[in-house]
């Protein structure tokens, strides 16, 4: 075992450190832009939210630097210390924070308040580096799997029971570090076809061609068509992928052709036919080949049939009505122009007013006026997207792109697999944020109260992701060190 | 080390995946903002603002229609910074009447961050509240001279009747606290504070409506959003009618002016309150308007705390109107019958033990001995419960009576419609195993209490409820002050019958000595010609100074329509102050006026003053 290197500052990624710092100022002039009054206030005023932006920025920097001196070794060896902390903070703050607007996840510690939320992201993150890093471990085996998504349910159930459902989403992010590790594919795909089922079911949930309910037809095609593409890719049965291809379209003809002259036909029971028609294929297929990948797909077709028709019970029931709203409004079924539409729209407004280069550092006149709400926070890309244009927009997510796409390139040049599963994470929650704010502020997403990071206000939220980069820029900085 | 080649290409898919993403949305923004110029139009032409309108509280009224209380309007002076220009500053300091450098303090204070945090220069401020109806005809004439000043219309408080402060309450501005709580309320909007304006503040304060403005990019007003297609009325607020009797409350209240205490006159069969008075009382009124906040201040520093509801809140000891409790619960537990007599010594002796009582036959059954109100009587028959055999243990004894009292609304708060009810006090035998540091204490150590002195405390509001329950005969309903709420049921437990645990014929034996109190024993001024009264005095010692005067009644005997507690301190013998102005409460209720007879006693009651000889520090 070496010793620690000598000369840390050169084994540090200074690429990263020049994006973090790029970012961080360049959230911080967005804040005085996004709170400024044309009145008499400085960038530097410690009343206005930019001077204590630029007091958060300044003790992340320190922070950076104390990281810096800490020995690697601590990171892993304490990771699940730090974790049942963290788990045992999270479930106390349930109990002793004060409601906030509904929300129950706020420490006040004397002047300062801080959301526990926000700092469980990295020693999560630690905490799975060390699990996949345990000896003989192998995330193929059930077990495993199950003990790596103990470690992320928890903090999410804790987060949610604090009520702040948007905190408690990000942490889905880990599943791109599952993915890197091992968990099969069809769990993503799943995953897409699940949102994907949704989106459909739920957009045409309420609309009738004669009488097929458009949104449960349009849904089983769709299950009917993955069905189909697993046979093509999954088992490499192309023959029977072709013949229940075949069976589809001669049987939506032969259906489309009676529906227009003869009778009126219902679509859905149309669609429950060809997956019938399609699991029963891969059952004799399974019972010639004995390939488990056959019941997989049975498996995930009667899954699909299920979840498609229990959408719209969840939806009504389980949903709340603002929720209900908010995606309604961003499939665009809903307008609602005064209520949940109305922060989007306004959004919508002052980003698309913005132009090629926009109005000009100040001269933001949508953000300025309070139309935009939360416009420091949670809606502050709107701000660069009214001043800066289309050209501060897209560099702001190239930007990101960049200090993601640098992030998984120095992840995978790791020897250990602990850092690289932090690696990962870190890039994994970036990319999450990224996707789920701006999504939401330019309304192809619903809303989701999530910050972006180094640009959102706040304390907690700047300190946490600096925190979460740092440890990573540490941990790469000794990967020369004995970790095999 | 492991490194497993066919993982490792997935970090391609997954960075694959974030770059599609990325495209994906830099597209969306290039059609946003580039491709659609729709946004730019909207941005120059379609912006909102949302201008809350607010509906107007709900009235407020009396039992018989009378009008209590209702809105004004009331004019806020608001300012855009922004649009203000150049104009005559001292001509403007003259027409609000204030100086320049008030002037020049509230600008810097609208500005500053610190103490409004939700400053803009865009938005209108408020640069002075509730103007007097003479400012804003002075500053009506001028306003074209003073730009980016404007006139908001308000609502304020106005009272018909300046009385009843306790129950009609009064509204002030949300605190910040109150509006994370509740998010209907926004900075500067007001909500209930005391009276039934609090506990009723969901029904009065109605809905807010909204309109919707379009302003020009430099924050002008443009005109309405769509023709007002999206805009919401407001729903006014639920008009309540109280139980009160406007007229007897300020017939109550000048009998007790001048005096400290408490009344409380309810309508035996609903629970309704008919009139409730703490004295010394204070002008609603003075709760209302840009003084509002110093005459708050000047009545929390009044020796006398007249913002405290003595009628509700206050605990005083009952004194001997609480011996009619006893009457009851010993009866129904078999202690004694109506018959059964004890003897009294001009007094309650054992032993070196010695409880005075006035001069009176003895020995007595029960009825004249709530007529005489005897002490002995009530000392004998209380302790022959606690030391019964029956109950296993002075502990269960006690807290078997406990629970009658209980039953009675002793010892809790009744649940009355007004804010800051106090329960009173009923210790059970656990508190006197810690007073007495061992559970072997003896009835005789605590045999004040059955003549209503000692630990136990009561309101006047409870001691009323007493009387209401022995005019029912046997239960009463959660006193209330409101009647009715527009298209509103009243609350289900408002309306039920509450029973206690004694039957009614027991009740039937005490009413009869209430009776013979009125007509041959300690509260003969109470009678009223051509009515039966029923009553009960109460004089409670004070060792703080001359002892409280209290009476208890309900009239007419059978079907009663007023039951009545009234409570004065240091007013002496019930029979001095409580017993006068409680006949005359319910004189002035069941015939309207005073009979001639009586007129020499309204003018004493009206007259006397007692305030000098209250010992308050100042």
């Amino acid at each position: 075992m070496r010793s620690r290197e000598v000369n840390i500052l050169k084994s540090i990624d200074w690429w990263i450190v020049i994006i973090y710092t790029i970012l961080v100022f360049a959230g911080w002039v967005s804040i005085y832009a996004a709170s400024y009054n044309f009145d008499d206030s400085s960038i530097f005023d410690m009343a206005n939210r930019s001077g204590k932006q630029l007091m958060w920025i300044g003790l992340a920097f320190l922070l950076g630097g104390i990281i810096m001196l800490v020995e690697t070794r601590i990171f892993e060896s304490y990771a699940p210390l730090f974790y049942f902390l963290m788990i045992g903070v999270l479930a106390v703050t349930i109990v002793i924070a004060p409601d906030i607007k509904g929300s129950r996840s706020w420490l006040v510690l004397g002047p300062v308040s801080i959301q526990p939320a926000e700092f469980g992201k990295f020693v999560t993150a630690l905490m799975l580096g060390w699990l996949f890093n345990s000896y003989n471990f192998n995330f193929t085996k059930p077990r495993n799997f199950i003990k790596a998504a103990a470690i992320v349910l928890l903090p999410i159930v804790l987060i949610i029971l604090q009520r702040e459902t948007g905190s408690a989403l990000v942490y889905f992010a880990f599943i791109f570090v599952f993915y890197r590790e091992g968990m099969s594919g069809l769990v993503m795909i799943a995953g897409l076809c699940a949102i994907l089922f949704f989106v459909i079911g739920v957009k045409f949930g309420n609309e009738m061609i004669g009488s097929t309910e458009l949104g449960a037809a349009l849904v089983l095609q769709l299950i009917m068509l993955v069905t189909i593409g697993m046979n093509f890719f999954f088992t490499k049965s192309v023959k029977s992928g072709w013949i229940q291809l075949g069976i589809m379209l001669l049987l939506d003809i032969v259906f489309y052709i009676i529906n227009s002259y003869i009778m009126v036909v219902n679509f859905v029971f149309v669609g429950m036919t060809l997956c019938g028609i399609a699991v029963i294929y891969c059952y004799v297929n399974f019972l010639r080949t004995r390939s488990f990948k056959y019941l997989t797909i049975i498996i995930f077709t009667v899954a699909s049939i299920l979840f498609s028709f229990s959408v719209d019970y969840a939806f009504d029931n389980i949903l709340e009505p603002h929720q209900q709203t908010r995606i309604e409004v961003s499939l665009g079924m809903k307008d609602d122009l005064k209520g949940a539409g109305y922060n989007v729209n306004q959004a919508k407004i002052a980003i698309g007013s913005g132009g090629l280069f926009g109005k000009g550092f100040l001269n933001g006149t949508q953000t300025k006026l309070k139309y935009v709400p939360e416009q420091d926070t949670d809606f502050i890309f709107c701000t660069i997207g009214e001043e800066e244009g289309f050209i501060g927009t897209t560099l702001v997510i190239v930007m990101f792109f960049v200090l993601i796409a640098r992030l998984i390139f120095l992840a995978e040049r790791q020897r250990s697999v602990f850092v690289r599963v932090y690696g990962y994470s870190v890039a994994s929650i970036f990319f999450f944020h990224l996707l789920v704010n701006v999504g939401m502020v330019i309304g192809l997403l619903p809303v989701i109260g999530i910050p972006l990071p180094f640009f959102s206000y706040g304390g907690s939220g700047l300190w946490s992701f600096s925190i979460l980069l740092f440890i990573f820029l540490r941990l790469d900085a000794s990967r020369m060190e004995t970790y095999s | 080390m492991r490194k497993n080649y066919e993982l490792e290409k997935r970090k391609f898919i997954i960075g694959g995946g974030m770059l599609l993403v990325c495209i994906i949305y830099i597209i969306r923004l290039f059609t946003l903002q580039i491709l659609s110029s729709d946004y730019k139009t909207f941005a120059d032409s379609n912006a909102f603002l949302k201008k809350t309108i607010y509906p107007s509280r709900g009235l407020i009224y009396d039992r018989n229609g009378e009008l209590l209380v209702y809105n004004q309007p009331a004019y806020d002076l608001m300012m855009v910074m922004r649009e203000v220009k150049e104009f005559d500053t001292l001509d403007l300091c003259n027409t609000l009447n204030i100086t320049r450098e008030q002037f020049d303090k509230r600008i810097r204070d609208i500005k500053d961050r610190r103490l409004n945090p939700g400053y803009s220069s865009y938005t209108p401020q408020t640069f002075m509240n509730q103007l007097s109806g003479k400012d804003y005809g002075l500053l009506m004439e001028k306003m074209y001279l003073f730009p980016g000043f404007y006139i908001q219309n308000r609502t304020i408080r106005q009272y018909k009747y300046l009385t009843a402060p306790h129950i009609l309450g009064n509204i002030r501005e949300v605190s910040k606290k109150e509006m994370e709580i509740d998010p209907f309320y926004q900075r500067g909007d007001y909500t209930g504070d005391l009276g039934v304006e609090k506990t009723y503040e969901q029904f009065l304060r109605g809905e807010k409506g909204v309109e919707i403005l379009l302003r020009d990019a430099h924050g002008r007003v443009k005109g309405k959003y769509e023709n007002g297609d999206f805009d919401e009325s407001p729903t006014p607020g639920m008009n309540l009618t109280l139980s009160i009797d406007i007229e007897l409350q300020q017939y109550a209240e000048a009998l007790m002016a001048n005096k400290v205490g408490g009344l409380v006159a309810i309508q035996p069969a609903t629970g309704e309150i008919l009139a409730l008075v703490s004295s010394p009382t204070f002008n609603p009124a003075e709760l209302v308007g840009r003084e509002r906040g110093k005459n708050y201040l000047a009545l929390t520093k009044d020796p006398f705390k007249p913002l405290y509801d003595r009628a509700i809140s206050a605990s005083y000891p009952p004194g001997s109107t609480f011996k009619l409790t006893q009457a009851l619960i010993t009866q129904e537990e078999d202690i004694i019958t109506q018959n059964t007599k004890f003897s009294c010594s001009h007094g309650y002796v054992v032993g070196g033990f010695r409880l005075g009582c006035h001069a009176h036959a003895s020995p007595l059954p029960l009825v004249p001995a709530i007529a005489t109100s005897c002490n002995a009587y009530f000392c004998a028959s209380f302790r022959a419960m606690m030391d019964s055999k029956k109950y296993g243990s002075i502990q269960e004894s006690f807290d078997k009576w406990k629970d009658y009292l209980v039953s009675m609304g002793y010892g809790y708060k009744t649940g009355i419609d007004l804010p800051s009810e106090g329960r009173g006090f009923i210790p059970n035998s656990n508190f006197y195993n810690k007073v007495f540091k061992t559970d072997r204490w003896k009835s005789l150590n605590i045999v004040s209490i059955a003549i209503g002195q000692g630990e136990i405390l009561a309101t006047p509001l409870q001691i009323a409820n007493l009387a209401a329950t022995i005019a029912n005969r046997g239960y009463f309903h959660t006193p209330h002050v409101v009647k009715g709420i527009q298209n509103n049921e009243l609350d289900e437990e408002f309306t039920r019958e509450r029973h206690t645990m004694v039957e009614k014929k027991y009740y039937d034996i005490v009413v009869e000595g209430m009776a013979m109190a009125v007509t041959g024993g300690t509260c003969r001024r109470a009678a009223i010609p051509d009515i039966v009264v029923c009553g009960k005095t109460g004089t409670s010692q004070n060792p703080h100074g001359k002892d409280h005067s209290a009476f208890m009644g309900f009239a007419p005997k059978d079907n009663p329509e007023i039951a009545i507690a009234v409570y004065v301190e240091q007013g002496g013998f019930g029979a001095t102050y409580g017993v006068p102005i409680g006949s005359l409460v319910m004189e002035k209720y069941l015939k309207g006026e005073i009979s001639p007879s009586r007129k020499y006693m309204e003018d004493a009651m009206l007259n006397a003053n007692l305030l000098p000889q209250y010992n308050i520090r100042k």
